[in-house]
């Protein structure tokens, strides 16, 4: 028995009822409907405002971070006034406010094998709006052995990805991603950043497909991949197959339960990384300051790109572009003492990777980037 | 001459250039050929045995080259392959 709508209701989601394909029996349904929303971030901020608002009875979100200011360029459902503010309680705030009539669930805490399923097994579908692979590869695993749909968007600099992915009906993200890319090798949108409006575009798109399958109209994105370019305006869709070798949704599944998806990724899913390989190969800035103060020969190599020097720069510093990087090896001296920096340590964690495994021994890591040299030896230029 | 369209990620390595013509009359040679004009290209493409890497998914025009022939699949003279990224988003 689907619920009934009050006056109040009727009025509010007039315009749907006007649409045939959703009319007063459609609305019902997504009144008896839920979502599960993985993250509260660029993909999850219009995923959570657009299904609140469209009148999805009940939505859960999880997520563990708080609202930080470099997350308003894109993250909409947060605002100035829940700076510092629980990610989820922030959002929940905001959906309430656009819509009192639904419910909002929240898990503040990372969505981990330990508690995936038991957050997952009372929703409808799930729309995947994670920012790791560990956690991507999660979503999927739930949806599969749980037979829901996952509504994935992908997004990098000025391109999205979106598909739905059910593996009852077509393919899932593993039959695409078998294996994930190994840690350092596809750069993080924090490292290159990305369009604030794109995830607002990729997600806009991922609510819709979850409220076409609430409502069993249109033809969901199943077994079809879209790639967006923002730049090209471009769109292109290409055939995705079940994999008959799938490892979770093929017929002789290897995987029948959930695993510890760190370590199949090699990456940490939850903790925020700050780029530190620890042991010998950091430097802290205020040691490189103390060490550039007394005098000592030490070649200070910038890693970021050259538009970021209009940001931030350390005197002296010679760029050399991560990308560029293996392709200057020649010109580098390996008796000499080098520290390589970035932003905020990633990328140039991976510049170090690439020199030590070239052989160079005397060579360091700013921990924490140009962005902690800039906090605790030269506050007179900006962070970001 | 086919093309291959790099996705953003790889741009970098490509001197920001997303359209690449090369030369080869299947993905095999046509892959080689891309690594042959963009040598920073290859440790993200192929693993150190010279395998292609698992993550790495082409598509010739809209379908997987996996469901194709593979690498052994054969290119036309306008052929697109489209090299699709894993990409997770934001995580710091």
């Amino acid at each position: 028995m689907l619920p009934e709508l009050s006056h109040e209701e009727i009025l509010r989601y007039s315009r749907h009822l006007l649409i045939p394909e959703v009319g007063l029996e459609g609305q019902r349904k997504l009144k008896a409907s839920s979502v599960l929303v993985i993250g509260t971030g660029g993909l999850g901020s219009p995923v959570a405002l657009y299904l609140a608002a469209a009148g999805v009875g009940r939505i859960g979100l999880v997520d563990y971070d708080v609202v930080e200011y470099s997350n308003l360029q894109r993250q909409v459902i947060h605002g100035t006034s829940t700076l510092g503010v629980l990610k989820v309680e922030s959002a929940r705030k905001r959906m309430l406010d656009l819509n009192p009539g639904i419910q909002v669930q929240v898990f503040n805490e990372p969505f981990t094998s330990q508690n995936a399923m038991r957050i997952a097994k009372d929703y409808d579908l799930l729309v995947d709006g994670s920012d790791n692979f560990p956690t991507r590869y999660l979503s999927n695993d739930v949806c599969v052995l749980l037979g829901k749909p996952n509504v994935y968007g992908s997004i990098f600099r000025f391109e999205g990805q979106l598909s739905v992915f059910d593996a009852r009906r077509g393919p899932c993200y593993r039959c695409l991603f078998p294996e994930p890319p190994p840690p350092g090798s596809v750069p993080t949108c924090a490292e290159g950043g990305v369009l604030g409006v794109l995830p607002g575009i990729i997600g806009t798109m991922q609510a819709n497909e979850a409220i076409k399958l609430l409502l069993g109209i249109g033809e969901p994105l199943i077994g079809r991949l879209m790639l967006y370019d923002a730049l090209e305006m471009s769109v292109e869709f290409v055939k995705l197959r079940k994999n008959p070798h799938c490892k979770i949704c093929g017929p002789n599944p290897e995987i029948t339960e959930l695993i510890d998806y760190e370590a199949f990724c090699g990456v940490p899913g939850n903790d925020h990384v700050d780029g530190s390989q620890g042991g010998g190969w950091d430097i802290t800035a205020g040691e490189l300051a103390d060490r550039l103060a007394k005098g000592e020969k030490i070649r200070l190599i910038d890693v970021r790109e050259p538009h970021e020097l209009e940001i931030s720069r350390i005197s002296g510093a010679d760029l050399i572009p991560l990308g560029q990087l293996a392709g200057h090896l020649s010109e580098l001296d390996s008796a000499e003492e080098m520290v390589v920096f970035c932003q905020a340590g990633m990328r140039s964690k991976r510049a170090l990777d690439l020199l030590v495994s070239a052989g160079f021994r005397k060579v360091k890591n700013l921990k924490g980037g140009i962005n902690a040299w800039v906090k605790e030896v030269d506050p007179s230029q900006p962070v970001y | 001459m086919p093309t291959i369209k790099l996705p953003a990620p790889l741009r970098s390595y490509t001197g920001g250039q997303t359209l690449i013509p090369v030369q080869g009359t299947t993905v095999a040679e046509a892959m080689l050929d891309l690594t042959r004009q963009y040598p920073t290209l290859k440790p993200h493409l192929y693993t150190g045995e010279g395998q292609l890497r698992s993550f790495v998914n082409l598509f010739l025009n809209d379908e997987d080259v996996r469901r194709l022939q593979g690498i052994d699949t054969l290119l036309q003279e306008n052929d697109r392959l489209l090299l699709i990224p894993s990409i997770a988003g934001g995580r710091e």
